[in-house]
């Protein structure tokens, strides 16, 4: 929309670029940092002595950093592929449920687990999964990712289908396309964008997450991010910064993927 | 989207209920199972009594809030107290200073040709999809004994020898602004986006100062903005964890390390229980005064929330 009054006013507020500068410095420096050192030789930390690839080797030769690793991706994957599908059928409910009058409360559960503070969360589901005498482990951790991974899941499913143009389904009715034919032809293929886009979030909230995880996972079912957590409490070896870095990267590339896919037009 | 059997008859009306409730059904029935249940099960244990290993136990009692409120085996320590207040404040000191560092950022994107603020705002939020755990080690390394900024703190005199930045209350409250500066940033955009610049133009014409500008001619649009950004921030940093258990000392944990302690060290799953219904209580409180607040600075209008 071009309005006459959207002129550009910054020149009236000086030093804004600057202040940019800085921002965008405080918000990637630190991350730059962690993966300046996972290339340090040295084994202090902060002490810069020379460019050396060592510690992904070390990384990638540790089998509980391996083993972590792989109860992560099981745990993303399954708790993100449950999530999604939940999502997606909800999304088309509701989209179609305006006879029902519970929207609000149903949109309210579904974003339950983006208000809920993560820490109350974490415990109550540990007093959940004792008290009904299951064995802490995968299964709980993917269970718990299930339940927080179905907003993220949900928003860009939900807003992709608003942003659809119904006649584009009514045409269909009109050429005779039944139900299941629009759905396959017309209503899928236009949602695809949103359904990849939420389950790659799904992804990543998941494969990132501590908090929760931290509380139900049980003896051998450490994920990286509750592995990386031990070995920070425990004494800092480059090696942090290597996993670190591997983890970052992994989760910048998803999400940079999921934002661009969002981000185009229905 | 009309269902395409959109029929007022009896058999329709079951089918598109039956349809709404096996769409809807495994989304919200995970989240009950999983989520709902869960934290009545939280509440009841809050009420229950401290037995063997920590766990809970019957006879229902008040005990643990007793305890949260700082009553012991050995008379009253204000320490709980003093974790609660230090929650609210930390909370306060680092919402305020993401509210005056987003803001001229917010501007600056709104600012920016229209195809260059995507980007923009993509740059500002990919940080926060990140992991926690790994964000709060980056600033344990630039904060450590012999970084760059320690020396150059060592050198202002601000720190002795041998000493980091970190675990430090400066620490905690530097980790949490800079875990949410993307959350104020984007409703704050939101608000700028519609922006009526003639206002500006008007009182930057008749000579008032950058600051008297800001305040008569742009602050009060981006109120709604700006009131989504303080409820994004505030809230999640009150319960925040990750941050003060790495970056702070004993001094400076907030309700949600108590929280936790209760369940992973000290193990007393009541007290931990009575501190996680105390939080969720305080974040209610905290969203109905924001909500007041929003509403009187909006000159009695309803201001988002």
């Amino acid at each position: 929309m071009a309005r006459a009054n959207t002129r550009n006013t910054s020149r009236h507020f000086p030093g804004l670029a600057t202040h940019a500068a800085f921002f965008f410095a405080y918000l990637y420096i630190p991350i730059l940092v962690v993966v300046a050192l996972s290339f340090n030789e040295n084994r202090l930390t902060t002490i810069w002595t020379g460019f050396s690839t060592d510690w992904y080797w070390a990384v990638l030769n540790n089998s509980d950093v391996l083993r972590a690793a792989r109860n992560s991706l099981i745990v993303a994957t399954f708790a993100s592929l449950i999530a999604t599908a939940a999502a997606t059928l909800a999304a088309l409910g509701m989209a179609q449920g305006r006879s029902f009058r519970q929207q609000n409360t149903i949109n309210a559960t579904l974003a339950l687990p983006l208000l809920i503070p993560e820490i109350v969360t974490a415990v109550a589901t540990l007093i959940f999964f004792v008290a009904i005498g299951v064995q802490l482990g995968l299964l709980t951790i993917t269970a718990a990712h299930t339940v927080f991974c179905i907003p993220f899941a949900y928003l860009p499913i939900r807003a992709r289908i608003e942003g659809m143009d119904p006649a584009l389904r009514e045409a269909a009715f009109d050429l005779y396309a039944n139900e299941r034919r629009t759905f396959l032809r017309v209503t899928m293929p236009l949602l695809w964008p949103g359904i990849l886009s939420g389950a790659l979030l799904a992804f990543i909230v998941s494969l990132d997450n501590f908090v929760i995880t931290f509380f139900v996972s049980g003896a051998g079912s450490t994920t990286l991010p509750v592995y990386i957590f031990g070995m920070i409490r425990t004494g800092v070896t480059p090696a942090v910064n290597a996993v670190s870095a591997l983890l970052l990267l992994v989760s910048l590339v998803l999400v940079t993927i999921s934002l661009l896919i969002s981000r185009k037009d229905v | 989207m009309s269902h395409p059997v959109a029929s007022s008859s009896l058999w329709g009306r079951l089918l598109r209920r039956w349809h709404a409730w096996a769409t809807i059904g495994p989304g919200v029935g995970f989240i009950i199972l999983f989520l709902v249940i869960p934290s009545f099960m939280l509440m009841a244990v809050a009420f229950m009594t401290q037995g063997p290993y920590g766990l809970a136990q019957m006879p229902l009692s008040l005990q643990s809030f007793r305890e949260l409120a700082g009553f012991g085996f050995f008379g009253w320590s204000p320490g709980n107290l003093y974790t609660l207040w230090r929650s609210v404040w930390q909370t306060t000191i680092a919402t305020a200073l993401v509210i005056v560092i987003s803001y001229p950022i917010a501007y600056y994107i709104s600012t920016r040709p229209a195809h260059l603020q995507p980007l923009l705002l993509l740059i500002v939020i990919v940080p926060s999809w990140t992991n926690q755990v790994i964000r709060a080690f980056a600033w344990m390394n630039i904060l450590a004994p012999g970084s760059a900024l320690t020396n150059f703190a060592y050198n202002l005199g601000f720190l002795s020898e041998y000493m980091g930045l970190f675990p430090s209350t400066f620490a905690v409250v530097l980790g949490l602004v800079y875990n949410f500066l993307p959350f104020m940033v984007l409703p704050l955009y939101a608000s700028f986006q519609n922006l009526d610049h003639r206002l500006i133009h008007a009182a930057r014409d008749l000579y008032a100062p950058p600051v008297k500008a800001f305040f008569q001619a742009v602050f009060p649009q981006t109120l709604p903005g700006l009131m989504a950004g303080t409820v994004l921030v505030s809230i999640p940093a009150f319960g925040m964890y990750v941050i003060p258990d790495l970056l702070g000392g004993g001094r400076s944990q907030m309700i949600g390390n108590l929280v936790a302690r209760q369940f992973a060290e000290s193990s007393n799953w009541p007290l931990g229980a009575a501190a996680a219904m105390l939080m969720i209580v305080a974040t209610l409180v905290g969203l109905l005064i924001l909500r007041r607040i929003g509403r009187r600075a909006g000159g009695g209008k309803e201001v988002v929330l």
